[in-house]
């Protein structure tokens, strides 16, 4: 179960990963190693991790929330744009 | 393609080489296509199969019918069977008898293998690899071949060897076993699954990857539902069938789904990983071209594309061979 800051307690099911959510670089500055780091190295942790959800067949928001990768345990869901008010 | 050739080649002899029978079944493989794209997709496949003179085609759904008789091959379901590529040397092979069979013909050489031993660390110096911290002492060695799966990237983690690697879970289920009659191992790319039959008559079903990445080797509800309704539109009559038991391993993804094979920016420390789901088909050959790397200190040419340089390059590999339900 995920709640989402929306729509309350959901199924899992519901949401869809969407990846750790990393800074994209700035083109204009960004060197090839930068672009490489960012497209392909991830951190893959087997601990708490804060990543992107989304919440796919309810209201769609994007969510920042923390899981731990071993457990699968989720804590803390916020929507991107800001959790209502 | 020929990497792959040359490990099926490897098998072929492995129960003879290793005094081991690995229960190897060359009972054909056959995938389904679902659309007109699949279909297409599937006689270039074919075509350069054969020109690796690797024996592989496509055939209709009538033969798909004699081939297995369970099969719906009618217009009905939602995804009705287009056409198959059918490659008659493919099949299953015991796993655990293949480990079984290497640790058991690896010591007899006199290789020492340590098993319930962690390693908690990777000692480098000055840019090289120096040795192996583990749980019950330390092991000095000039190189060091990291070979894990599932933990792949956090054993590299231990050198500071970044790597391009997420962990997925891929679930797999088995039925209660029944008379023999699916002789064939069957593939659907469109429907995500595939089902085999063991020696002991059990179903095996198995699916895609699951939908985010974790460690977790726990099977979840959504899988079996999933994967059964998929199993049932391809074979209606298996309904009364019960799962007996699921089970989840982990694969470690790479961004070209291949796998990372050679060196790393720490000299000494090799890598033979991210294998996810590219299939244990390639085991024997992976083997044999590693070996090769670490004794005479140049990378064979099966495997030079395997390189982790490649994502910095821009040499991504689009493995046409790859069973790799995942993709």
């Amino acid at each position: 179960m995920i709640t989402c800051p929306w729509c309350g307690s959901r199924d899992t099911s519901e949401f869809a990963y969407a990846g750790e959510g990393n800074p994209r670089p700035d083109p204009a500055t960004a060197s090839p190693e930068a672009w490489r780091r960012y497209l392909y190295v991830r951190r893959n942790p087997d601990g708490w991790t804060t990543e992107l959800w989304r919440h796919r067949v309810g209201c769609g928001t994007y969510l920042r929330l923390e899981r731990h990768r071993t457990t699968d345990e989720v804590r803390l869901a916020r929507a991107v744009g800001g959790d209502p008010a | 393609m020929r990497f792959y050739d040359r490990s099926l080649k490897l098998y072929e002899t492995l129960a003879q080489d290793l005094n081991y029978n690995v229960m190897f079944s060359q009972r054909g493989h056959l995938t389904l296509a679902h659309t007109d794209a699949a279909l297409r997709t599937m006689r270039w496949r074919a075509e350069v199969n054969k020109l690796e003179r690797i024996d592989s085609e496509v055939i209709g759904p009538a033969d798909i019918a004699g081939l297995v008789p369970e099969l719906d091959v009618s217009s009905h379901p939602r995804y009705p069977v287009l056409g198959g590529l059918f490659h008659p040397p493919g099949g299953i092979i015991r796993h655990d008898a293949v480990v079984w069979g290497y640790a058991r013909a690896a010591d007899a050489l006199g290789v020492a293998l340590h098993q319930q031993t962690e390693v908690t660390g990777i000692d480098v110096e000055a840019g090289r690899v120096r040795g192996v911290r583990t749980n019950r002492g330390s092991i000095t060695a000039p190189v060091v071949v990291n070979c894990t799966a599932g933990w792949s990237s956090l054993v590299c983690d231990l050198a500071g060897v970044a790597v391009p690697i997420t962990t997925y879970p891929l679930q797999a289920a088995v039925t209660e076993p029944v008379r023999p009659f699916l002789h064939t191992v069957v593939v659907s790319g469109t429907l995500h699954v595939y089902v085999s039959q063991t020696d002991r008559g059990e179903l095996v079903f198995g699916a895609a990857t699951d939908p985010y990445p974790s460690y977790s080797t726990r099977g979840t509800l959504e899988f079996t539902e999933s994967v059964a309704a998929h199993v049932l539109e391809l074979m209606p009559s298996l309904a009364p069938l019960r799962v007996l038991r699921q089970w989840a391993g982990l694969c470690d993804m790479t961004p070209d789904f291949s796998p990372i094979m050679g060196r790393t920016p720490v000299a000494g420390f090799l890598v033979d990983i991210g294998w996810g789901t590219y299939g244990f088909k390639a085991a024997p050959v992976a083997g044999e071209t590693m070996a090769e790397l670490i004794a005479t200190d140049r990378v064979p040419k099966l495997i030079s594309a395997f390189d982790l340089d490649r994502f910095a390059d821009g040499r991504l590999v689009g493995e046409r061979g790859a069973a790799a339900v995942g993709h």
